[in-house]
């Protein structure tokens, strides 16, 4: 299974559901074309849902790391949900863990955006 | 934890295409293989995943997607260890010289994460220079780590 996207709106945040393969080819491709997208059309506060990501690759991590700066460089904020274990060591052993804005509950990071 | 049950040795070699369907394939062989050989499912997503990132650095930077070049592909399960060969017919680089992807000035590239998770997530990582051209990387991953 590639990667599957589907967004929704929680008050002024715009959540992405991702689920699936967050891969080189049409998996990080999308994330980085509906990031983009969103971006786009002035939405700042973007949290990226990753509860049903199955797997990452180094491609995937550098789409997180695109879509965190393209958001942030247009003023807005990315934050990440629901890491999995496996997302979750990955992000460590690359020290991006700290980089990113990690919560682990919806609630609690929607009312993390400024 | 690891089996490390008494299996069969087995090799399997495949000449692929420079495509990204290839890379799937590699993958999905590599875990095959390190499965029956009783490797556990940490192990089997580090092994995975390092074939995957090297899989790419060959179809993608090696071989360029060029449809006349090929990568070659072993994989050897037997004993004490997982063994993955790759090799491509690109120009070749020297892995000596890229970007340390922890550094603080690297951390926010989108790019150059590749060998350092392949160093990473296995026991051994070898480069060679083939002739007259490519590079072939070898990977190992113990059965029982040392």
């Amino acid at each position: 299974m590639s990667v599957k996207l589907s967004t929704r709106q929680v008050g002024d945040v715009s959540v992405v559901d991702v689920a699936g393969r967050i891969t080189l080819g049409e998996g990080s491709s999308a994330l980085r074309d509906l990031l983009r997208e969103m971006v786009g059309k002035g939405q700042k506060k973007i949290l990226l849902n990753l509860g049903d990501v199955s797997y990452i690759d180094s491609s995937g991590i550098g789409e997180l790391v695109s879509g965190f700066t393209t958001v942030t460089n247009n003023g807005g904020e990315m934050k990440l949900l629901n890491l999995n274990k496996r997302v979750k060591d990955l992000l460590q052993i690359t020290k991006l863990y700290t980089v990113f804005d990690v919560h682990e509950d919806e609630a609690g990071a929607i009312r993390a955006f400024a | 934890m690891r089996e490390n049950k008494h299996h069969v040795p087995e090799t399997v070699e495949r000449l692929l295409d420079s495509t990204l369907e290839s890379v799937e394939s590699a993958e999905e062989l590599a875990l095959s293989v390190a499965q029956r050989a009783g490797f556990d499912d940490d192990d089997l997503m580090k092994i995975g995943m390092a074939v995957r990132e090297s899989m790419v650095n060959a179809v993608v930077h090696g071989n360029r997607y060029n449809e006349h070049k090929k990568v070659r592909f072993s994989v050897t399960q037997g004993g004490d260890r997982c063994t993955i060969r790759i090799a491509d017919e690109g120009e070749g680089f020297d892995f000596n010289t890229l970007p340390d992807p922890l550094a603080p000035e690297n951390l926010m590239r989108t790019s150059g994460r590749g060998i350092f998770l392949i160093r990473s997530f296995m026991d051994e990582f070898e480069v060679r220079r083939r002739e007259p051209s490519g590079t072939e990387v070898t990977l190992v991953k113990y059965a029982v780590s040392k």
